[in-house]
């Protein structure tokens, strides 16, 4: 085990006790103490009596609050890892008690959007980045701070608990984040990367989950692993055009957090994106399917969102589209598939000039 | 003719000075230990390269580069202003590199390479280095008072003897809106960078007379050297307490003396201007992108400033204050148009020159004065170095308010630490603040408008053209029936009375009034010096250009609205 440094004395905060706020503070506790802060009192006890948070084992150097003003107080550096939904609000409770000397490193791997009132996705005439935001963006205009960075990659809770070999990145403008979050992170078993693209990196990381529905559609039809190279690739130049679409650059797109992350959310059973995929071609309806989980699924408000843009923006997105008829129209995944492979368009790679 | 719409009454008062004698100045405390400061500009440069280039390698190839393009530039560019003893000064640099790099560089040197570097930064810092001088900066800005006044009221009062009467002053002419008080009242609580945006080579006057005129003290700022070719201007500059920016030069230690100089005054509290669009904006466009050097020196000095104040005591804060300018006509518009088009239809090098001399100046100056074509000054809210607005006791704000220690900005596990990429980023931050608020309180001209709607209508009438097709297209092919202008003028006008209501930009008050006399009053003030009108009424009544490229550039005075889809 790494060396607690002990010149560092301030505690890292993480906020948000899911599947991957756990795994991250697990990762950081390594390294330094751990305040993770968690809104459930039952949760926090749980913590405190078993050392133990939805099947993670829980390191004795994390010290679990409900106190976020006591977390930002002690802590300089925090990760804050809670669903894209309540992210804002979050956001908002947390920012009063923040100074421009913090620094946010997100894992959230969603898109905010605000509506005007009354207004759902569905019903609103036009979507674009107006109202569609990045966590990082979301940070930014929540709060004062700016150094911000965001975590990003194959980095699936539970292969991660288990010790097997992986990688992140972490994106941020700022060199100084990028090395923060390689000191705390970093270990034998973890490698970590940095990337200035943070827009890009995020993207990669959000858009990524439409294809792993769509991937795992596929095995829940039945269908090899010819089918699923051929998705993943017609996916990446997918996610590319609707990543430039909203502001990202190619490059983020093509690394770790991009293809990387791709691959391995689509190949996963563990992937909460690709359950959702698996459980509608196997028949089972979108609510059958939100009330057999515990955690949201962030890819299927990613579909409605960019479903939308895609139109604003005017994209080609078949692959979103189709997926998005299948999770809130009747199409069944069969049809979909035969929609997607009648697609006309066929050139393989338009998106490096 | 006389135009029916007008300005509203010009509410600008005559200000007091900020500060009572010219003593208590920060660029008078400067100038009085000039040579001293110098010595510390060419000092800190010094290091500052030996930093960047740490191994005699490295600093002899770029000491070899710089006297390349320092030959290159007397070769190619020299201008009347540059010193005649340039190439004898640069040929000795040259003999001495080369008698320094025919020996084998072995590290036990005697570092002549440095000795070479601190000659040629000490004569950067003396090159840039202004003059402020009180008894001349007064003088100066009499003459500008009385002189303006003079033609001001001959042309306006148009009775035998109007040159004595005293019935109209500049202050008529031109208009001062936004956060004037603020700005007074920050120049003693802090140092004040004011970053105008850049049309014309007139800019650097009338920003002189504001900053008068408001009643602030002398500021110090960066004029290109191009300026003082002409030499009334040259000689107005001198006074005023400017420091040079050439253009020309873009070598490293040049680059870095020039950033040092304003940096250090920053940080010693000179009140400071300086264009952060760098040249003049040559397509007419509202900046879109700052150039970063300058801007950088304000983040580190108030780092500096943060650095050097114990922990406690009160620092002093540095303020940005955004500032646009806005004409309905510039003199060098169809010269700067060229230029624009010419680069973007083909990347090439233009070199910087000026085809106006004094004569031109003063020739501008008078049908300026004669013709009723006002100038619009907006003055933006303060912004700190990370772009957050400050109130009027110079506090920082967060979007709800919530006062901001910028000091934190610099903390690192709660110590200011020196991070330069993670200042660069802030700098470019800046930058993109400062953008938007020049959108925000650009104040949009019916000349401007009139220019706009015909462009664009043009454009849409040829949706195959692209832009170099469109400005070949023969003027006297092109007429816009007078109704169907004035419909999409109408449509347009309105969406700028919402974006100003969401924020987002401002306008004159002449904007607002009976349709037809606001186009009139754009028509005949579009570019109305030009021999060649950008937009004018013909016979029958409809709009007509004699030339696209000028119409073009000030049409773009509008771009970056996003007000295309409403034509």
């Amino acid at each position: 085990m790494t060396s607690r440094n002990l010149s560092d004395n301030k505690p890292v905060g993480v906020i948000g006790a899911g599947n991957f706020g756990s795994t991250v503070a697990n990762l950081l506790a390594r390294h330094r103490n751990v305040l993770l802060y968690a809104r459930d009192e039952k949760v926090i006890k749980r913590i405190l009596d078993k050392r133990e948070n939805r099947g993670h084992k829980m390191s004795k150097h994390i010290t679990p609050t409900n106190d976020l003003q006591y977390l930002a107080e002690q802590c300089d550096v925090i990760f804050p890892i809670v669903p894209s939904a309540h992210f804002r609000s979050m956001m908002k409770k947390l920012s009063p008690h923040l100074h421009p000397y913090h620094i946010l490193i997100h894992g959230t791997k969603g898109l905010d959007i605000t509506l005007p009132k009354g207004q759902t996705i569905e019903t609103i005439t036009k979507l674009n980045r107006d109202q569609v935001k990045t966590m990082s963006e979301v940070i930014r205009e929540e709060s004062v701070v700016v150094r911000v960075g965001c975590l990003a990659g194959p980095n699936l809770s539970k292969e991660l608990a288990s010790r097997h070999p992986a990688a992140t990145v972490i994106a941020s403008p700022f060199n100084e984040v990028l090395s923060i979050g390689k000191r705390l992170l970093r270990n034998d078993r973890f490698q970590v990367y940095g990337n200035n693209e943070l827009i890009g990196v995020e993207l990669a990381g959000v858009l990524k989950n439409i294809i792993a529905i769509a991937s795992g559609a596929l095995s829940g039809m039945g269908h090899g692993e010819n089918a699923r190279g051929l998705l993943i690739s017609r996916g990446v130049v997918e996610i590319i055009h609707l990543g430039r679409a909203l502001g990202g650059k190619t490059k983020a797109f093509l690394g770790v957090a991009g293809i990387g992350d791709l691959v391995a959310t689509s190949n996963s059973t563990f992937s909460r994106n690709f359950q959702v995929g698996y459980k509608l071609a196997q028949g089972m309806s979108l609510r059958e399917i939100l009330e057999s989980m515990d955690e949201v699924a962030e890819g299927i408000n990613t579909v409605r969102i960019m479903k939308k843009c895609a139109e604003y923006y005017k994209v080609r997105a078949p692959i979103t589209h189709a997926i998005y008829q299948v999770l809130f129209e009747d199409l069944t995944a069969k049809e979909a598939l035969n929609y997607l492979m009648r697609y006309p368009l066929n050139v393989d790679i338009d998106f490096i000039d | 003719m006389a135009v029916e719409v007008i300005e509203k009454k010009n509410k600008n008062k005559r200000y007091k000075p900020v500060l009572e004698g010219i003593p208590d100045w920060p660029v008078y405390q400067l100038s009085k230990n000039r040579k001293e400061f110098i010595e510390e500009v060419a000092n800190q440069s010094f290091t500052r390269i030996k930093e960047i280039r740490p191994t005699r390698k490295q600093l002899i190839d770029e000491l070899e580069a710089t006297v390349y393009r320092e030959q290159q530039r007397m070769k190619r560019n020299r201008w009347r202003v540059d010193p005649q003893d340039e190439p004898k000064f640069w040929s000795r640099i040259k003999s001495d590199l080369v008698e320094l790099t025919s020996k084998p560089l072995n590290d036990e040197g005697n570092n002549k390479e440095d000795e070479i570097l601190k000659r040629i930064v000490q004569r950067y810092a003396n090159e840039i280095a202004g003059k402020f001088n009180p008894s001349s900066y007064k003088f100066a800005r009499n003459i500008i008072k009385f002189w303006f006044a003079r033609l001001l009221n001959a042309a306006r009062v148009k009775k035998f003897g109007g040159i004595f009467r005293n019935q109209y002053t500049l202050r008529d002419k031109i208009q001062i809106v936004g956060k004037v008080k603020q700005l007074r009242k920050l120049t003693k609580e802090g140092t004040i960078v004011i970053v105008p945006t850049h049309l014309s080579n007139l800019d650097s006057i009338l920003i002189g007379w504001v900053i008068h005129s408001l009643g602030l003290p002398a500021f110090i700022y960066g004029a290109g050297l191009n300026l003082f070719n002409i030499k009334i201007i040259a000689y107005f500059m001198n006074s005023l307490g400017t420091y040079k920016v050439d253009r020309r030069k873009k070598n490293l230690p040049y680059l870095e003396t020039l950033k040092m100089y304003s940096g250090l005054a920053i940080q010693k509290g000179a009140h400071s201007l300086f264009f952060p669009g760098g040249t003049r904006s040559r397509s007419g466009n509202i900046e879109k992108m700052l150039k970063l050097g300058l801007l950088s020196t304000a983040t580190e000095a108030q780092r500096n400033i943060y650095l050097n104040t114990p922990e406690g005591e009160e620092a002093r804060k540095i303020f940005v204050v955004p500032v646009t300018l806005n004409y309905h006509f510039v003199l060098e518009a169809p010269e700067l148009i060229d230029d624009y088009l010419s680069i973007k239809g083909q990347d090439r090098y233009l070199p910087e020159e000026d085809k106006y001399g004094s004569f031109q100046l003063l020739q501008f100056l008078f049908k300026f004065f004669t013709k009723g074509s006002n100038i619009s000054v907006s003055i933006g809210r303060a912004l700190d170095i990370m772009g957050n607005y400050v109130d009027d006791d110079g506090n920082s704000l967060d979007s709800q308010d919530r006062v901001i220690n910028t000091r934190d900005y610099f903390l690192s596990n709660g110590h200011i630490t020196i991070d330069k990429q993670r200042e660069d980023e802030y700098t470019r931050m800046l930058s993109q603040r400062i953008v938007s608020e020049y959108h925000r309180i650009h104040r949009v001209f019916a000349s401007h408008l009139v220019a706009f709607v015909a462009f664009e209508m043009w454009q849409k009438k040829h949706p195959k053209l692209d832009l170099f097709g469109l400005l070949r297209l023969p003027e006297e092919d092109l007429e816009l029936e007078y109704q169907e202008f004035k419909k999409t003028f109408k449509r347009v006008r309105k969406q700028i009375y919402q974006l100003k209501k969401a924020d987002k930009a401002n306008y004159a008050t002449h904007l607002k009034g009976k349709t037809d006399l606001v186009i009139r009053h754009g028509l005949e003030n579009v570019g109305t010096f030009h021999i060649k009108r950008p937009l004018l009424m013909n016979k029958k009544g409809n709009i007509v250009t004699q030339d696209l490229n000028t119409l073009y550039y000030y049409h773009n005075r509008l771009v970056g609205y996003d007000l295309e889809k409403f034509i």
